[in-house]
């Protein structure tokens, strides 16, 4: 390939994609750009067709990695670094950095004899948290863009083998990829040699068995290996000692997408977007109670406000806000006061909550934050891998306590416990998943603290979650006797005449909430106090 | 070499991990998942220790130290997050020492002794697994075990047969083999290596139980009677008697290894049937010595002693050699003998007798 030939293929292939178009499939999750949204990873997803490698090339593929094979992998690390941008998977540790330190290990050790790779280059695709799908929608829908972002960073840091670990869950994004692979190496974009500059890199696929850890890089690097993935101790970091013992360098597959746009445009164009420490664009998957759900790519900096309520239209139902939850599992719950705070690494952080891979879940006035945090325990619990004691057995304790709590048995000293577990497990834990599992809990308790008490010292779930927590009420002076609540009570204990204040049978209702859920006026509250027939709590 | 203070004391050490440093300048941090003879895991987090500068604690059993560290073995910290890894490892531990067999000899039980947790904080549910005696050799009580991975890890690193393994995740995470079967349905050789790497209760001898505490017992450090590869171990020794084989990390031949037969073929030292004296076809006596010789418990055979046993072998090697020629006479030697003896009995075939016709079982 010489890059008169890749021009060539340009041209034609603009010419094709203009005649033929693209098709988007109705199902498909990605909408197009909202007002607000600014597209830089997902620009190509819908607008190419991601099993042909001349679409991609189309629209400028392949020309950054042309760009950066007449650099220096040194002036490469520079230029990404000047660019701002830091790592998408969660932890925000800038890319450049990460490929500095493998390229001065593999320059520390003797080139292997035995003609293994120098160094590898893993694409992280595993994406774990539950809701989150920004990756799969790239992997998808651009495939090309991780390929050539893989080699950019390949050649910067010095690996000549790729490997994208993805998910099992995600065949179409696996079957997408066994597509781009040959071609870019047919067209000599993957493989030896390539544009003639003396680089050799390929890229093979490697399927995870769903392992919400595996996304841990190294236990990542473990399940590449053929072995359980078990997070290994910190250092040696597999910048140093990776992937068989190698220099290593684990990117995500968000960061390596923005990888050739940095090349193509100028890494002043990326640090032009976004805040002071966090450049670029970020994709959320928001979700939840919020009307507009689903993918979105945005400035960094930009407010949770802004996200919410502009890009995502507000809350379902006319609801009150009451949190959002950001960062996926082993991030937190940050309540309204922080609707204007910009979004960037540091005030999440800074928040007690995380960036992570970018999942966004919004709560309203009905969702309770016991309950969430005891869902949360639960998804980490599930997942710990078990190796270290403080996760796999803290947080089963945790979530024995959310447990109890939901179901009207929580006591004081209970709360006590929970603080006495959640600071212990986050600084004695191996591993981000079980120093960060307790954030969910933490960023509850510290703003949400009357939930939790409400639900210990009075057994009432406010938020009229907690089954056997609370009972309905029918305000007198709002009811104006429609009738919805009494034509959808499925156990008919509403009564009253039209246009007159219905009552519930107390003692013969089983606290659905359908009636809640169905009156348009607000005339049914939750108070404190089961009803006899209240649904008993599931026993965990 | 690289200047670092621990505990306020400043070290000069060549490198190395922390707790390598601290145990060669007398500092002793506390360890579970650690063992001298495998890959640091830095998983049970009782190593923790406090690292200038790291936000959350750092086990000193993988933490390489590095100039100008500054490092706390047993500040309050560091000794409370200890003792909160103890009470989540007591929350999940049945508390029947009384009857253990690792009583006095488990590691958990010392350091739970030395942090003083008498109470677990946490009330839940805790693992309840049968006792697995399904297998020869090798008792397996899973509630046991806190997930040091000791095991599986000797399994790999010195035995590489990987029959046991970590299956499901969370709290269901268990040691077993795949799809969690006997022991003898997996690749399993019976070596024991993961008995001798165990700290707690959950894998132990079976034929050992209840035969004496680890301070009701002596440890005599001998070879190997099997083979000729004479590995070392130790016999746990009671009233006279072995009750017990355990490795015995610091030989250079075996380094703590051994096999089936070495850990667990030792019953035969105290059986009745064991010959202790050279017995000789009663016939063969009466030729040799012309007397009816001294009954043994087996039919047909008297007991000898070893100067009229040799003889008689001496003298019927001759007379086959001097009535039909050396070919005659065939030599089986034997894996239980060095290789020196081997090596001599080849040469009695060989030289002595004068034939080829030696040949040796080659395995046990
Ligand atoms: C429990 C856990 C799960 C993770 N899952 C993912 C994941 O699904 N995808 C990902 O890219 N990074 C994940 N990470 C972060 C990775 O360890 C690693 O930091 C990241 O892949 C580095 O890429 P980046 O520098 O491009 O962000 C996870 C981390 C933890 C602790
Ligand atoms: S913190 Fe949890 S996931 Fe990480 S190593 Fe420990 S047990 Fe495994
Ligand atoms: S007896 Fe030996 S082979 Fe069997 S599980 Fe234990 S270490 Fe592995
Ligand atoms: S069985 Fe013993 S050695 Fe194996 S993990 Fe459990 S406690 Fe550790
Ligand atoms: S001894 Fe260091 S973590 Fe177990």
């Amino acid at each position: 390939m010489t890059l008169k030939e890749l021009e060539r293929i340009r041209a034609k292939a603009q010419k094709e994609l203009a005649v033929r178009g693209v098709e988007i499939s109705p199902d498909s999750e990605l909408k197009p750009p909202r007002p607000g949204e600014v597209r830089v990873v997902l620009r190509n997803c819908g607008q190419i067709d991601p099993e042909r490698i001349e679409d991609y090339i189309a629209k400028d593929g392949y020309f950054a990695l042309y760009k950066v094979l007449n650099m220096t992998p040194e002036q490469v690390i520079e230029e990404a670094k000047r660019s701002g941008l830091r790592g998408r998977g969660g932890a925000g540790f800038p890319p450049g950095q990460k490929w500095f330190f493998a390229r001065q290990a593999v320059a520390s050790r003797p080139a292997p004899a035995d003609g293994t790779p120098p160094a590898y280059l893993i694409c992280n695709g595993d994406e774990g948290d539950p809701g989150a799908f920004m990756d799969r929608a790239v992997l998808e829908g651009d495939p090309n863009s991780v390929l050539e972002g893989m080699a950019i960073a390949a050649y910067a840091m010095g690996a000549t083998q790729g490997y994208i670990y993805v998910r099992a869950e995600y065949p179409v994004a696996v079957e997408h990829l066994q597509t781009a692979i040959p071609q870019a190496r047919r067209l000599g974009l993957l493989g030896k040699n390539i544009f003639g500059k003396g680089f050799d890199f390929d890229v093979d696929i490697r399927i995870g068995a769903g392992a919400f850890v595996c996304g841990e890089e190294t236990a990542l690097i473990d399940s590449i290996e053929g072995r359980r993935g078990e997070p290994r101790p910190r250092p040696p970091f597999p910048a140093v000692s990776g992937l068989w013992g190698k220099p290593t360098s684990v990117n995500n597959v968000e960061t390596l997408a923005n990888i050739p746009q940095i090349f193509l445009n100028g890494a002043d164009w990326f640090a032009g977007m976004g805040t002071e420490k966090s450049k670029g664009t970020k994709t959320f998957a928001i979700a939840g109670k919020v009307k507009n759900a689903g993918l979105i790519e945005v400035p960094m900096g930009i407010t949770m406000r802004e996200i919410i309520y502009d890009i995502g239209e507000g809350i379902l139902n006319k609801k009150k806000f009451k949190a959002a939850q950001t960062g996926g599992p082993l991030g937190g719950c940050l309540p309204a006061k922080y609707l204007d705070t910009p979004i960037d690494f540091e005030s999440l952080a800074a928040a007690g909550s995380l960036m992570g891979s970018g999942g966004l879940i919004v709560l309203d006035e009905n969702d309770c934050m016991v309950d969430v945090a005891r869902f949360f325990m639960d998804f980490t619990q599930d997942e710990s891998c078990g190796k270290c004691p403080p996760c796999c057995l803290g947080t089963k304790r945790l979530l024995e306590i959310l447990t109890r709590m939901t179901q009207a048995e929580g006591t004081a000293e209970d709360l006590q416990t929970i603080e006495y577990l959640t600071e212990n497990i986050s600084t004695t834990s191996l591993c981000a998943l079980g120093q960060g599992s307790v954030n969910p809990v933490v960023t509850t308790m510290r703003h949400f603290r009357d939930e939790y008490e409400s639900h210990v010292y009075k057994k009432f779930c406010p938020s009229g979650v907690c089954k056997g927590m609370f009972h309905y009420e029918i305000l007198a002076d709002v009811c104006n006797g429609c009738g919805v609540c009494r034509k959808k009570c499925p156990d008919k204990v509403i009564k009253g005449d039209k246009k007159v204040v219905h009552e519930i049978d107390l003692p013969n209702c089983i606290v659905c909430g359908d009636c809640y859920k169905a009156c348009k006026f607000d005339a049914i509250a939750i108070r404190p106090g089961p009803t006899p027939k209240s649904r008993l709590p599931e026993r965990r | 070499m690289t200047t670092l203070t621990i505990n306020g004391k400043t070290i000069e050490a060549p490198g190395g991990t922390i707790l390598e440093v601290s145990q060669a300048n007398g500092i002793r941090i506390p360890t579970l998942c650690n063992h001298p003879a495998l890959a640091p895991k830095g998983a049970c987090r009782l190593c923790l220790v406090e690292v200038k500068g790291s936000r959350v604690l750092q086990p000193a059993c993988t933490f390489p130290i590095s100039e100008g560290m500054e490092v706390q073995t047993e500040s309050p910290k560091v000794r409370a997050a200890r003792k909160f890894v103890l009470e989540l490892l007591l929350s999940d531990h049945p508390k029947d020492c009384m009857t253990c067999e690792m009583c006095g000899n488990c590691e958990l039980q010392d350091l739970i002794y030395e942090y003083g947790v008498k109470e677990t904080p946490f009330v839940g549910d805790h693992h309840e697994y049968p006792l697995d005696d399904r297998d020869p050799f090798i008792l397996r009580d899973m509630e046991k075990c806190i997930h040091c991975r000791r095991c599986i890890r000797a399994c790999d690193e010195i035995q590489a047969v990987n029959a046991i393994t970590m299956i499901n995740r969370g709290f269901r995470s268990k040691v077993a083999t795949s799809f969690d079967t006997r022991l003898q349905d997996s690749n399993c050789v019976f070596c024991g290596q993961c008995i001798s790497v165990c700290p707690t209760g959950a894998l132990t001898e079976k034929d050992s139980h209840g035969q004496g505490r680890v301070w009701q017992t002596t440890k005599v450090t001998t070879t190997c009677p099997y083979c000729g590869v004479g590995c070392n171990f130790d016999l746990n020794i009671r009233d006279g008697k072995v009750v017990k084989v355990t490795s015995n990390w610091n030989n250079p031949v075996n380094k703590g290894a051994l096999c089936v037969k070495g850990r667990f073929g030792w019953q035969f030292l105290h059986s009745p049937d064991r010959l202790t004296i050279p017995l000789m076809k009663s016939s063969l006596w009466k030729e040799h010595k012309g007397t009816e010789g001294a009954p043994s418990r087996y039919e047909g055979f008297v007991e000898a002693d070893w100067e009229t046993a040799l003889d008689a072998v001496a003298k019927g090697l001759l007379t086959a050699k001097s009535e039909d020629g050396p070919d005659a006479v065939g030599i089986l030697a034997s894996a239980k003998c060095t290789n020196e003896e081997n090596y001599l009995i080849q040469k009695l075939a060989r030289r002595e007798i004068g034939t080829n016709n030696i040949d040796h079982c080659a395995r046990l």
